[in-house]
């Protein structure tokens, strides 16, 4: 063989080979933790439904996973009004539901009027509700339409990101869909069948037709270990989330599978029990009310030897409320708090505290001893815990771990308020402030620290309910983002939640798919399932 | 059969004496980190490595042997008590003492004692010192033991009770309860052992099982239990064969019980 025609078959290979990556096709497999408990997209609120929601619906307009912007999707462009309470929409034309029924400025308003009817307790319409009374909409065309809540809400648009448009007059139902794939088979606890949606509307660059997967089978698993190993012997092709362990096993035994996206938005937190109904003796609270002993705590666990340790280097000492991930809202001004026992030390000698035999005794010769509360058979958590008992005994305290099973646990945080501390890690699914509203006015039932609180019983709790209230009814970007930088410093200062660490974005994929491009906002890895591909092999099973 | 139990004499005396000595033996603290060398192959420093938070692993499975070998006898022979006192009781006693207390015991088999003990667990003071709850859960173990062996025990009492030797006693007037402690437990001796033995690896297991759950003894305090928990993920299985020594050790262990336990005169 000359060296021209060695050139020529090493191009016609590499050109096949482009195409077979190109034609797409092919099924696309991985597991679900748990069934889905609705198909109805205005209903989900477990993980498993919300996923099957993403890759099953089609929606107004969409947070790109990477770049964190809004991008239009069936609205091709919107317009807010200045009182915040309208947003009108021009839609796409000329759509079909799965089924072949058409779309239409209708459904968004059906899509709404449903998300907005308060016998069905729709989480995702919950995030709309600002105000008493009723949502208008008005079809002003069949590709035009103005949606009027009763009260002004904050980051309107942001929040159509999880509002998958139904079909009104599709026999179907929920099962009509617009998104790229839509459900051709349910088997509970088995798997679920996920097709092409011959109507899919999207195009790629060259004008041909989205997805390029034919289908997606989702595996009903629960078992982690089981999963990775499935992957590993190329029975599914990705996970879109993993601990540090199995991401360490992935990259080892399949080169290239393994993908750290870096810092992601969960942060694991402590905080001590204030509730003033608490059964804990009220010297115990005094210690727990007081915010040195809170930073002290705070400045004397080494949070990088836990992000080295236990998650193998994949994840970082966490800064505030807020990962740095959330690239907007972020306060950038705030630094994670250096390990320094000495300094927390110093903190604790100015509420009285002092080093005894080794021993670190409040004023009144109270030994400093406390639980910490987790979820029994989390082994990160136990290990997190373990590493602050060592930590927080070179400064005097004594730390028991206590593990519960998880109803135990949730009983006492919320109901009995029969603990001290309290370990647990935090799944943010959306940017900014809005999730944070539940949890940071002090009359929040998730206000951990101290929940449902009459009035605010101090003063910075004060400042962060008015402060929250008002990045919450403002338009303006900039005042809402310095409300909540405000916000973020109060909590830096105030320690309610002591922050560990902000875990990576870690997932697993197989080599044989193309175009993943793994992102720190959920879903990690298939936030763009309809333009994900596999190689021609792989394909052609 | 001889040879056999020697050995498992000399297996579990050693096993014993290396927990009992653990102070002495081990080359750290259980519960140092040495943060800079976690997960460390053996070493002269390590003789069997280190855990994922750098605590010297022979350290913690000397420690950890002492608590399971320790207090999984003291649970045993508190079952073992408690089933020969309601057992030797329903089965001398008879009619609707025996109907009652059997009742008792197989409600106390029925029970899903592990969601028993994720209760008590849940209900117990937060603030025990990691030892005190080592003892709480090997307690728990034994106070829910004894069902099992009641029946046998009742078993051996009532046909004691039906024996010539408890007919001449009566007979003779001897009062119901020198009867029953005089010459009836005596006679009952060999099954509470066995029965003490068969508990032995129960526990161990058992703990080592609430372990694996996360719910048995709690951190810093190493036992075969918490050990084993680091079988569970894939990663620890692949190239690191020195993490099974607590396993080994669990089987060695179980194993010996139950050549000691074959060794034993069964007489019902």
């Amino acid at each position: 063989m000359t060296y021209r025609s060695r050139a020529v078959s090493f191009f016609a290979v590499l050109l096949l080979q482009v195409c077979a990556v190109a034609q797409g096709g092919g099924q696309l497999r991985f597991c679900l933790h748990s069934d889905p408990k609705t198909f109805d997209p205005v209903l989900v609120e477990d993980d498993a439904s919300e996923r099957v929601r993403y890759m099953t619906g089609g929606f107004l307009m969409r947070v790109n996973r990477l770049t964190q912007e809004l991008e239009p999707e069936l609205a091709t462009s919107w317009k807010l009004s200045k009182d915040g309470r309208t947003i009108s929409f021009q839609l796409r034309e000329g759509l079909h539901f799965s089924d072949g029924t058409p779309f239409s400025a209708e459904d968004v308003a059906f899509t709404m009027q449903r998300l907005m009817d308060p016998s069905l307790h729709s989480p995702t319409g919950d995030a709309f509700r600002s105000g008493e009374g009723k949502l208008q909409t008005q079809v002003t065309a069949p590709n035009k339409i103005a949606v009027t809540f009763p009260a002004p809400v904050a980051s309107l648009d942001r929040k159509f990101d999880q509002v998958a448009i139904l079909s009104a007059k599709s026999p179907k139902k929920e099962m009509a869909v617009l998104g790229p794939f839509y459900v051709a088979d349910y088997k509970a606890g088995a798997y679920l069948l996920l097709n092409r949606n011959p109507n899919y509307w999207k195009r790629d660059e060259q004008g041909r037709t989205l997805p390029y997967l034919d289908s997606i089978r989702l595996d009903i698993q629960q078992n982690r270990d089981t999963e990775m190993l499935r992957f590993l012997r190329g029975e599914i092709d990705l996970i879109d989330t993993v601990d540090a362990e199995y991401f360490n096993r992935a990259q080892t035994e399949e080169a290239g599978s393994a993908h750290d996206a870096g810092v992601s938005l969960d942060p694991e937190q402590l905080w001590f029990n204030q509730t003033a109904k608490s059964p804990i003796p009220a010297y115990k609270r005094a210690w727990f009310r007081s915010t040195n002993f809170r930073v002290a705590v705070w400045e004397a666990v080494n949070r990088d030897d836990m992000a080295r340790l236990v998650y193998r280097g994949r994840a970082q000492a966490a800064v505030g409320m807020l990962s740095p991930a959330d690239k907007f809202w972020f306060n950038s001004a705030l630094r994670a708090r250096p390990y320094d026992p000495q300094a927390a030390l110093k903190l604790l000698a100015q509420d009285g505290f002092h080093l005894q035999n080794g021993q670190l005794l409040d004023r009144d010769g109270h030994t400093v001893e406390f639980s910490v509360v987790t979820g029994a058979g989390n082994k990160t958590r136990e290990r997190m815990a373990t590493m602050m008992q060592e930590d927080l005994s070179k400064i005097g305290i004594k730390l028991s771990v206590v593990t519960l099973d998880f109803p135990s646990l949730i009983e006492r945080i919320t109901r009995t308020f029969d603990y001290e501390a309290c370990l647990l890690g935090l799944t943010n699914m959306s940017l900014g402030p809005d999730a944070q509203m539940n949890v940071w006015l002090s009359s929040a039932e998730n206000h951990q620290w101290n929940p449902s609180q009459k009035q605010p019983e101090t003063a910075w709790e004060a400042e962060i309910d008015r402060l929250m209230r008002l990045q919450a009814s403002s338009l303006d970007p900039k005042k809402r983002k310095d409300a909540f930088d405000r916000v973020q410093q109060i909590a830096w200062e105030q320690a309610p939640f002591i922050y560990l660490v902000n875990r990576h974005a870690l997932s697993a994929v197989s080599p044989k798919l193309h175009n993943v491009q793994p992102a720190v906002l959920q879903p990690y890895v298939y936030w763009n399932i309809d333009r994900i591909t596999m190689n021609a092999e792989a394909a052609s099973k | 059969m001889i040879w056999l139990r020697n050995i498992s004499i000399g297996i579990l005396a050693a096993i014993f004496l290396a927990s009992l000595f653990a102070g002495t033996l081990a080359p750290a603290p259980y519960a140092k980190q040495f943060r800079d060398e976690p997960d460390a192959a053996p070493s002269r420093q390590h003789w069997l490595g280190t855990d994922d938070l750098g605590r010297d692993r022979f350290s913690r499975v000397l420690y950890g042997t002492r608590i399971s070998l320790l207090l999984a006898p003291a649970a045993a022979f508190l079952a073992a008590v408690l089933a020969g006192l309601i057992g030797g009781v329903a089965g001398y006693r008879g009619g609707w003492t025996e109907r009652g207390l059997m009742a008792a015991a197989d409600l106390v088999l029925s029970l899903p004692w592990l969601f028993l003990l994720l209760a008590v667990r849940a209900l117990m003071p937060l603030n025990v010192a990691p030892i005190h709850s080592v003892m709480i859960t090997f307690f728990i173990l034994g106070c829910l033991g004894w069902a099992a062996g009641a029946r046998v025990v009742c078993a051996g009492a009532r046909s004691l009770r039906n024996s010539d030797f408890a007919l001449q006693a009566q007979a003779l007037g001897c009062s119901e309860t020198r009867l029953l402690l005089r010459h009836v437990a005596p006679n009952l001796r060999p099954i509470l052992l066995a029965q003490f033995w068969i508990s032995v690896p129960v526990f161990i297991l058992a703990e080592a099982n609430l372990g694996i759950l996360g719910l048995g003894v709690s951190e810093p305090v190493p036992s075969w239990g918490s050990l084993l928990r680091e079988l569970e993920g894939l990663t620890a299985i692949s190239g690191k064969p020195w993490v099974f020594v607590p396993l080994l050790l669990l089987i060695v262990s179980v194993t010996s019980f139950q050549v000691l336990l074959m060794d034993q005169e069964m007489p019902v």
